[in-house]
């Protein structure tokens, strides 16, 4: 009896629990959520496989160090309520976190199952436990002290959203402003509602704004009020403007009807759903799509287009799946919906007929050279191996650079040649007095949660700096 | 966030000028500038040049010609509405200097927008010309405050109900062969205009701007859909213009750009008219 229990653990132990989702035939025809989430015993199951070690791996891979044992404990335990506070402690947004973190590179990088086995699902379970509190209902939170201090934060993405709750839970007066109409950053315009129901990114900006953050949508800095301007009028600035500036490759027919950024395309499509007929958004929907690019952006430009009743989609990219950005389980479900993947291939030109619309894309085979100083090897063209690659839409998701419009008409403010902002790692102090920065303006197009944990640090730091001033 | 229409009016068939509560717009906007409005939840953003704007009372005013769906539907407002979004000052302020002599042209609802920039040279100390024109006199837009806001007025249209008889392009290649030193020449209207006016502005000596009007969604350099061709290289017209050396532009990409969503837009105003007749709006 005692061992035939133990040989069952064991199995459980090794196997993950799988996460519900809509069969793939099923999800191309919505628009709704394809990991449908864990239920209360998927949840108990896949908490039993954690080891609860004495030095935690998986915290070290995360990169705001949540307490993983601990939660998962508490998990367990059927403690859903501490479990999340103790997430929370650290994690501002663990109901996206929870969908969107890379944690294959991440946490779940690292856990000790994962040398023999499959780590424990940290991501699911770290899911679970927020929209558990959030299908309970969040509790409302304490009303503060006021300090008296005014802080403005630029950008409502990730970052700004971070440090605009911290810095009102320590007492201070908080505005975000927004330059797009609805606030979010990536998580309303960029992420599609497949992967992120917009409902979780409202309801955690409802909590935001409970906590007395005012905030402005529609105001640019740049144009409305200069960087400069914010400055006087505030007591420190938090600029989480992201890298929302899409990149061209430069190629000859970039400029035909129907090649897209993914910014535009995805903007088209998730912030103002293009693809419910009741809104007056236009996007082409094409027949033939190929996205140019191997990161989270592309594999959600590929599917949303697929679901916009695309025959067939290809994602293009010059290197191997191997080297692709973006997150295992993204690409695992792209496959699985049908998306062809041209690896090792690169766009050379972009063909249109006499009315300017994309009919094509010329394409060349790439094969991996020499190995660099950095020991990666770059992908280089195989002379002669070009095809063609018909397409009514193609979508270039090449990457972003940080938008200049937040330095216009203010001066002091350093950047580096990408056109970031040069800020401090620990504290996102900037060259310019009382403005801190964090997220993708510093980075570059990186992570949510590294977005979250520079707001958060930044948060820190601004509170310490206002006691000085 | 809601944006009160203060006024609306109907200054010639179909075209609509509409007052807006925007007092922070109103604050920093200058001449050539623009707004992107969305009437709803479900509307489009919709770029639109800042016609007139006054910092005291908060007030900006932007003229529209009912073309597609989202204009037939704005001009469906009246005072006492709201706008579900209204944002700007976007887009480059035109560069308006003391030069000497200026000639501003515009045709169709390309006279809202160099109405501003008239007021904006006069003031910086230039001499003003200003050509104006449309189809016929009743499309004509803004003949009194043009006439006001110009040392000179001139004024052409299709059908010579109005003014000279013929195009706007005819009256500027008159004036620039009069030997009448003239600095810059600003023209916006459709595209076919600024490309025609820039063709005959070319052989002289003088400046040639254009303010284009590409396809947004953002206005803000993040979706580069209103990317435009200048110089060989690739631009967005909402943070690098909306003003380029007209010399410079492919006025060709530009239209073809422009006629993107054409077949759409029909289908929107069919089935929008089509629902109006229902009584659905
Ligand atoms: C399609 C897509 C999919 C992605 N998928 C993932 C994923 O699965 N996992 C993951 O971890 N990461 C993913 N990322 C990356 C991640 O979303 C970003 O790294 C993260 O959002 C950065 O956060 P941020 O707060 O720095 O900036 P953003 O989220 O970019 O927010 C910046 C905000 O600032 C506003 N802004 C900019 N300039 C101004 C101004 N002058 N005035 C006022 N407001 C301004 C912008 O409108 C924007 O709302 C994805 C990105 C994209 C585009
Ligand atoms: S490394 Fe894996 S097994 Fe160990 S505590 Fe972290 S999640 Fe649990
Ligand atoms: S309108 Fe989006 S980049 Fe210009």
């Amino acid at each position: 009896m005692e061992e035939l229990h133990e040989e069952k653990q064991g199995k459980a132990k090794k196997e993950r629990t799988p996460m519900p989702e809509q069969p793939a035939e099923e999800r191309i025809k919505n628009f709704s959520e394809v990991a449908l989430g864990y239920s209360k015993e998927d949840a108990l199951a896949e908490a039993s496989r954690c080891l609860s070690c004495k030095d935690p791996k998986c915290v070290e891979g995360c990169p705001v160090n949540v307490d993983i044992p601990g939660f998962i404990k508490l998990v367990s335990e059927e403690n859903f309520e501490e479990a999340i506070e103790k997430i929370k402690a650290t994690n501002t947004l663990p109901a996206i976190c929870g969908r969107v973190c890379p944690q294959e590179t991440q946490c779940e990088a690292l856990c000790v199952l994962g040398k023999k086995g499959q780590p424990v699902a940290i991501g699911r379970l770290e899911r679970f436990c927020a929209d558990y509190e959030r299908e309970k209902g969040v509790k409302d939170p304490e009303a503060m002290t006021p300090t008296g201090k005014k802080v403005a934060v630029v950008g409502s993405g990730p970052a700004g959203l971070t440090a605009a709750a911290d810095l009102a839970k320590l007492g201070h007066k908080v505005t975000i402003f927004e330059s797009l109409h609805k606030a979010g950053g990536v998580l309303s315009y960029g992420i599609p509602e497949f992967r992120l129901p917009k409902e979780i990114v409202r309801q955690e900006l409802e909590y935001i704004k409970k906590l007395g953050v005012e905030v402005k949508p529609n105001y640019i800095i740049g144009r409305i009020k200069t960087l400069d301007e914010l400055c006087d009028d505030f007591d420190a600035v938090f600029l989480g403007t992201g890298a929302g500036l899409p990149n061209f490759m430069g190629i000859e027919g970039e400029n035909l009807n129907g090649v897209y950024s993914a910014n535009e395309f995805l903007t088209r499509v998730n912030l103002m759903k293009a693809y419910d007929p009741e809104y007056d958004t236009m996007v082409r929907h094409g027949k033939h799509v190929l996205v140019v690019g191997g990161g989270n952006v592309a594999m959600d430009a590929a599917r949303s287009a697929l679901r916009l009743g695309a025959e067939e989609v290809s994602i293009v990219y010059r290197r191997g799946e191997d080297e692709m950005p973006a997150r295992r389980e993204e690409i695992e479900h792209a496959k699985e919906e049908g998306i062809i993947f041209r690896l090792l291939t690169n766009p050379v030109h972009i063909l249109g007929d006499e009315k300017f619309n994309v009919t094509g894309v010329e394409c060349i085979k790439m094969e991996l050279g020499e190995a660099d100083k950095s020991g990666r090897r770059s992908p280089v063209p195989v002379e002669g191996s070009e095809f063609l690659v018909p397409a009514d839409v193609v979508v270039i998701a090449i990457g972003t650079s940080p938008n200049p419009i937040i330095f216009k008409g203010s001066e002091g403010l350093e950047q580096n040649k990408r056109g970031t902002v040069v800020a401090d790692e620990e504290t996102g102090a900037t060259s310019k007095c009382g403005v801190f920065a964090g997220g993708d303006v510093v980075t570059g197009a990186a992570t949510v949660i590294s977005a979250m944990g520079a707001g958060k640090k930044s948060a820190k730091a601004i509170d310490e700096y206002l006691k000085e001033k | 966030m809601a944006y009160k229409i203060l006024e609306k009016e109907e200054i010639a068939p179909s075209v609509h000028r509409m007052i807006i509560d925007a007092p922070d717009i109103a604050k920093a906007a200058k001449a050539g500038q623009f707004i992107i409005l969305r009437i709803d939840e479900r509307g489009e953003r919709v770029p639109l040049t800042i016609a007139d704007f006054e910092k005291e009372t908060g007030k900006v005013a932007i003229i529209f010609q009912e073309m597609g769906k989202s204009t037939k539907q704005l001009a469906k407002l009246s005072a006492g509405d709201f706008l579900e979004d209204f944002v700007g000052p976007l887009g480059n302020p035109a560069d308006v200097r003391k030069l000497g002599t200026v000639i501003l042209v515009g045709g169709g609802v390309g006279v809202a927008p160099i109405y501003p920039q008239a007021k904006a040279y006069r003031s910086a100390g230039n001499k003003v010309i200003s050509i104006i024109g449309a189809r016929n006199k009743d499309l004509l837009l803004l003949e009194e405050e043009m006439r006001e806001a110009s040392s000179e007025l001139y004024i052409a249209t299709d059908d010579g109900s109005k003014g000279q008889h013929g195009f706007v392009t005819d009256i500027l290649k008159k004036i620039l062969d009069s030997g009448e030193k003239v600095a810059r020449v600003v023209i916006v209207g459709p595209p076919i205009m600024m490309k025609v006016g820039t063709g005959v502005a070319s052989p002289y000596d003088v400046e040639i701007i254009v303010s284009l009007n590409s396809i947004m969604v953002d206005g803000t350099g993040m979706c580069g859909g209103c990317r435009v061709m200048v110089d060989g290289e690739t631009k967005f017209t909402c943070i690098d213009g909306p003003e380029f050396d007209a010399r410079k532009v492919d006025f060709v990409q530009l239209m073809n750009r422009l006629a993107m969503y054409r077949g759409e837009e029909a289908k929107a105003v069919e089935k929008y008219e089509e629902e109006c007749r229902c009584g659905l709006h």
